[in-house]
């Protein structure tokens, strides 16, 4: 995995809420045996008419707005817990999505793929979407170190909750199963207790 | 001290505490499918590592596969290539595969619980966020990613944090016409789609005890669309008689043993959950999905809202409605209706099935409407067959098909055209879910089939129901 260090970057807005994995990579692109290329897929039926022809009204179609950080509205990633989802956002250059509230498989799903999920509270997302609005090259910086996510332009920061385990495996590129893999004798010795 | 149900299972299968407090668990039984699996054991590969416990995971294949001619090689090269790697997987790794052909195949959540091989008190895991619905048995059943899944292939663990526990009472009797289903879409439609997020929940209450296996599993299958991880029943006789003489579960004095066991799994009178309701079985009607996601229900004698439900922002509930061409305020009553899916891990059980023959039955599907009827597995099927509910069917104008998942997903051929509505006894009526444009309205089994017959919405308590 990637290790992740202090990201900056603009920011793309999508304030829906309840994005569901099913929109994030419709089913019938899970036909890989791969984790590769979902990113052309990512928010297909958003970004594509059935035709093929480009949405032009969905963000990620419009010029304006970039970066490795998508901003979304509440409950994001709810669903199935395909991560597929994570493996297309990150596939298409996201590093890190922030939200005032996750579905909870999403966000297992995207920190074992070096995706951060930056949960803000309600009045701060709204002062991301607000701080876009106004300037859509607008810059953030999130740092995973101290737990902040900052909107460079007014200053403004918030801290950002992570449980301390996946922050190390992030920083240093672990995932959980080289963790795991390290407990064998005790797996062995609970099977024996059980 | 006094646990809950979850903590005494769940603490019964910690085998660490990691620094930082997340806990390892130890999963007793794995289910893997043909979606989510090739890339774990891709993951496998790149490490040189063997499964684990390879006896305690098993292989089904469903999301995929076609439900008509399930004989013949699938059509659609991606599908076939996808269900081709999980049988080369499942050779190469030494899984049990219960694959096409195979008279155990079937959708995953229904395969586990009708070959015994789901029992109480177990942690049971799968790449998919319906493996709740094991949990009807009194066991911790919940979905992951494929990273995950890769871990219990490896290590027979997970890295987890240990969630909230909430409980949900739902004490009375349900009226004629009202099933398990719209028990659950009334509670989801309480609680939001997000308003479980964080937490497993117990169900309890003489509603929910009254309920067979069947309905309890389509319960606790729909635990997820509130965010839920997971959701459990403590088990009781009517969980040790649907368990008793199944292919895996024990047999003969081993059964009575582990009966004796399981009857310790129940919440302690006192138990603390971090999170109450009660509900009551008389204020739940045939439920309908108006919107886009399953927390966007009502009673079927309602109008649809005219402002959204707590929480939800006014775009998202506009978007939804446009997306769904309903007006706030209006009625769903004698909306037509062309397509109706009865299937999905939710309702696609021999009784499931039943009910929909006895409703159908001397009765026609309106014309112009496609019903299909996808039976979860090769069991229920064959079952089916042996009662004669396939005539049945036939002879109402409905498609009985060959298991699968089916138009709950629209992965295979099986898919609802564009702009047109389907009444489906499945779980999910996000955009596109039943294929791109689809608009999905989630109903009990009961409701789905009086759409077929009706050609429209209708209040199936108007047709003489009696259970
Ligand atoms: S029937 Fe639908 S919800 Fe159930 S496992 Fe299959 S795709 Fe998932």
């Amino acid at each position: 995995m990637e290790k992740f260090t202090t990201i900056r970057s603009t920011a793309v807005p999508l304030p829906n809420e309840d994005v569901d994995t099913d929109q994030i990579i419709p089913a019938r692109f899970l036909k890989a045996t791969t984790r590769d290329g979902f990113g052309d897929n990512l928010f297909r039926d958003w970004r594509y008419h059935p035709d093929g022809a480009t949405r032009t009204d969905f963000v990620l179609n419009n010029p304006l707005y970039t970066g490795q950080i998508l901003v979304a509205g509440k409950n994001f990633g709810c669903g199935s817990s395909r991560e597929h989802a994570a493996w297309a956002l990150g596939d298409f250059g996201f590093r890190v999505v922030v939200s005032s509230f996750f579905a909870d498989i999403f966000k297992g799903n995207a920190l074992n793929n070096g995706l951060l999920p930056v949960q803000v509270s309600p009045d701060f997302l709204h002062d991301i979407f607000t701080a876009i609005e106004i300037d859509p090259k607008s810059g953030f910086t999130v740092n995973l170190e101290n737990q902040t996510f900052t909107i460079n332009a007014s200053g403004k920061t918030e801290t950002f909750p992570i449980d301390p385990f996946r922050k190390t495996c992030l920083i240093n590129g672990y995932d959980d199963l080289d963790f795991l893999l390290s407990l064998r004798g005790e797996i062995e010795a609970f099977e024996q207790r059980a | 001290m006094q646990k809950t149900l979850f903590d005494k299972i769940w603490d019964a299968h910690v085998v660490t505490t990691a620094e930082g407090g997340q806990e390892v668990l130890y999963i007793d039984r794995h289910f893997i499918h043909e979606v989510t699996s090739p890339q774990a054991f891709a993951g496998l590969r790149a490490r040189s590592l063997p499964v684990f416990r390879p006896a305690q995971t098993i292989a089904t294949a469903d999301h995929n596969v076609p439900t008509k001619n399930q004989h013949l090689p699938i059509e659609e090269p991606l599908s076939r290539s996808q269900v081709e790697k999980l049988t080369e997987n499942c050779t190469e790794f030494g899984v049990e595969l219960y694959g096409l052909g195979h008279p155990y195949q079937g959708i995953v959540h229904v395969i586990g619980p009708e070959l015994g091989i789901t029992q109480p008190g177990q942690t049971i895991v799968c790449g998919d966020s319906h493996t709740s619905t094991h949990g009807a048995f009194g066991n911790i059943a919940f979905g992951i990613g494929t990273s995950q899944v890769e871990q219990v292939l490896a290590t027979q663990c997970l890295l987890l944090k240990k969630p909230k526990r909430m409980r949900i009472t739902v004490d009375g009797r349900l009226a004629p016409g009202v099933l398990s289903k719209d028990i659950i879409l009334y509670i989801i439609a309480q609680l939001s789609a997000a308003g479980g997020t964080g937490y497993f929940v117990e169900y309890a209450g003489s509603a929910i005890r009254a309920l067979s296996m069947e309905a309890r599993m389509t319960i606790c299958n729909m635990s997820i669309e509130m965010g839920a991880r997971g959701g459990l029943i403590a088990p009781d006789e009517t969980t040790f008689d649907y368990l008793r003489g199944r292919a895996f579960a024990p047999q003969g004095a081993a059964f009575e043993a582990a009966v004796e066991q399981w009857r310790e799994l129940y919440s302690d009178p006192g138990a603390s959950f971090d999170q109450e309701y009660q509900f009551r079985a008389e204020d739940i009607a045939p439920m309908l999905t108006y919107g886009t996601n399953p927390g966007m229900g009502i009673r079927i004698s309602e109008v649809i809202p005219t402002a959204p439900t707590p929480g939800d922002s006014v775009a998202s509930f506009s978007k939804s409605l446009e997306y769904m061409g309903f007006d706030p305020g209006e009625s769903m009553l004698g909306k037509p209706v062309r397509y109706v899916f009865i299937g999905s891990c939710t309702n696609s059980r021999i009784e499931d099935l039943r009910l929909v023959a006895q409703f159908v039955q001397g009765k026609q599907k309106a014309a112009g409407v496609s019903a299909m009827i996808v039976p979860g597995s090769q069991q229920v099927a064959k079952q089916a067959q042996a009662e004669g509910l396939d005539k049945i069917f036939a002879a109402a104008g409905f498609d009985f098909r060959e298991p699968g998942c089916s138009a709950c997903l629209g992965m295979n051929e099986d898919k609802v055209p564009a702009g047109e509505y389907c009444v489906s006894t499945s779980n999910r009526n996000f955009e596109g879910r039943q294929g791109p444009g689809a608009r999905t309205i989630l109903a009990s089994p009961l409701t789905a089939a009086a759409a077929a017959v009706a050609g429209e919405i209708v209040d199936v308590r108007n047709w003489g129901i009696e259970n």
